[in-house]
């Protein structure tokens, strides 16, 4: 399905602050399959959300989706393809325009967007049992500027837009890491009901541990712009927070032992 | 009586300057300097194809596309080379200045004994209400011709309220606002936010090369000088508008925009007719811009300071 070959991006080229944010970063994903992305801070987990996505171009390799070399897109035209769910709750809806509005512009990702009345009768209709299914009471209230809501009903609302049309693929930024424990917890659970309900295709970052031994069906952990482990199947299955733990302390100690790796 | 007629009309022609500047200002978060120039612009095209013997309607058209091209170059630069959107304003703004003396010829284009859509509606008024016809309206006596003047502007005005509020409620024009309020969430939606800036950069200068058309027309003369200041202007008429609805709903932002001018024109005119210095406007209309921005502010604050005294 997301096919990532030998993908390299380096920020910053020539100055002291050159970071190589992802080396040689081979990825394949299969349909369907749901992946944890574990790392330390600043190993290229983002970065490569935003490399599939498009916010910029890798300065070398290729990105395949779908069998479609989508490596020059420019992120809108991806857009069709992908749906993405933001770290800030903020990020992922307009906030001055109301529930109803942000919603339709999420069902009409990718498409056309012509001269046709936006909220339709109709479409009111289906925004209203669709966001019944979130049971957060955000049914009655499609008027109400996004901009008032909390952090989490926010993120939820992301979320259901995100996957308002199938999307080919799913990117979730650790989109649970701005809420606090118990709406992080509910985020979660309709993340969970959401990919598996309709079998999505999903690339989730996450720094809970917890979360990624709990979801999914592949942890792939990268450090310093380069993918280090990849479990998958069984292996994923018998994987514990405190595995995951010790694979961390062996990269660091790894970076002791050789700073320029 | 008239002066009052004459005002609320003029008003409600730079009502169609503050939808252009609710546009760019409110919708897009920046103050498109290019309206400056494309007012001049939208009056110099009238006058020149008018003066020329083109239809004054054609030549009204062609404004609001001269004005719509004016504002799309400002959006190019903007997006395709990534100048900040206040710096391509002024270039384009500045740029204009030399196309509107070519576009004139002269610096300044009277339409004086010429064909304009405000000399028509003298002839219709003639013909319909018998010529030269004085009505009495509440004591006061005007003449047909200035209410059917008044009464056109009035609707054109609400043309365009009206299809501004039907087309921000498509699904192009909720793309367009999503561009304003969270471009990076729109862009994840696939919406192109650069067409998108573009085509409402034009929109906005569209309509004030429509509002610098009709002035000319209606005032009798284009004069290269006559857009400068105008962005405050639409500033001041888009604030007191907030100020009058003070609710975020889009038809009131709208109505509001337009009820803004008409009595932003109506207290300058008045103003003007109480001794005021016309060559101090300006000043004033800067100044009482800044105060509108800087006032909400300043009073949460002192709010703020009395509640933990």
């Amino acid at each position: 399905m997301l096919e990532l070959s030998s993908l390299y991006k380096i920020f910053n080229t020539g100055s002291t602050n050159e970071v190589n944010a992802l080396q040689d970063v081979n990825l394949s994903v299969e349909e369907g399959s749901f992946v944890c992305i574990l790392g330390t801070n600043g190993s290229g987990k983002s970065t490569l959300l935003n490399a599939i996505a498009g916010n910029f171009f890798p300065d070398a390799g290729r990105v395949i989706l779908d069998g479609k070399n989508i490596t020059k897109w420019p992120e809108h035209k991806r857009a069709c393809h992908i749906g993405r769910v933001f770290q800030n709750p903020f990020s992922g809806t307009a906030p001055g325009m109301s529930i109803g509005e942000n919603l339709v512009l999420a069902a009409k990702r990718g498409k056309r967007r012509g001269l046709g009345w936006g909220l339709t009768a109709a479409m009111v209709r289906e925004l209203k049992t669709r966001v019944k299914d979130l049971d957060m009471g955000l049914e009655d209230r499609l008027d109400t500027p996004i901009g008032k809501l909390s952090g989490g009903q926010r993120q939820a609302l992301t979320l259901l837009m995100s996957s308002w049309l199938r999307p080919d693929l799913l990117l979730l930024d650790e989109h649970t890491a701005a809420l606090d424990p118990t709406t992080a917890a509910k985020v979660i659970e309709l993340t969970e009901k959401i990919v598996c309900g309709g079998n999505l295709t999903t690339l989730m970052v996450t720094h809970s541990m917890q979360q990624a031994v709990k979801l999914g069906d592949r942890i792939v952990m990268m450090h310093r712009g380069k993918i280090r482990y990849d479990f998958r199947g069984e292996e994923k299955k018998m994987m514990k927070v405190t595995d995951l733990l010790f694979l961390f302390e062996e990269l660091r100690r790894k970076d002791q032992l050789d700073p320029g790796a | 009586m008239t002066f009052l007629i004459g005002s609320i009309t003029i008003g409600l022609i730079l009502a169609l300057l503050s939808l252009g500047i609710f546009i760019s200002f409110r919708i897009f978060n920046f103050p498109d300097i290019t309206a400056e120039g494309s007012f001049t612009f939208g009056a110099a095209i009238t006058a020149a194809f008018i003066t020329s013997g083109t239809n004054p309607a054609i030549a009204t058209i062609l404004a609001f596309t001269g004005g719509m091209l004016a504002g799309a170059t400002t959006g190019f630069i903007h997006t395709r080379f990534k100048i900040n959107p206040l710096l391509s304003g002024i270039l384009v703004m500045t740029a204009l200045y030399s196309v509107n003396l070519h576009v004139m010829g002269k610096s300044n284009l009277p339409l004086l004994n010429q064909r304009t859509l405000f000399t028509w509606f003298g002839k219709w008024s003639d013909h319909i209400s018998g010529p030269g016809r004085i009505i009495n309206l509440i004591g006061w006596s005007v003449t047909a011709a200035d209410l059917w003047t008044l009464l056109f502007c009035f609707l054109v005005i609400l043309a365009f309220s009206l299809l501004l509020l039907w087309f921000f409620r498509t699904n192009i024009g909720t793309a367009m606002r999503a561009t304003g309020d969270n471009d990076q969430m729109i862009r994840a939606l696939g919406v192109n936010t650069k067409w998108m800036i573009i085509f409402g950069v034009a929109l906005s200068n569209g309509l004030v090369a429509l509002a610098g058309s009709m002035l000319a027309q209606f005032q009798g003369f284009a004069d290269v000088q006559m857009g400068i200041g105008m962005l405050v202007w639409g500033l001041a008429s888009v604030i007191i508008g907030e100020a009058l609805i003070s609710e975020s709903k889009l038809g009131l932002l709208v109505a509001g925009a337009v009820m803004g001018a008409v009595l932003f024109r109506l207290l300058v005119a008045i103003a003007l007719r109480w001794g005021m210095n016309p060559n101090d406007l300006k000043l004033i209309t800067a100044a009482f811009v800044f105060l509108a921005l800087v006032l909400p502010g300043f009073m949460k604050q002192t709010k703020k300071i009395k509640l933990i005294k």
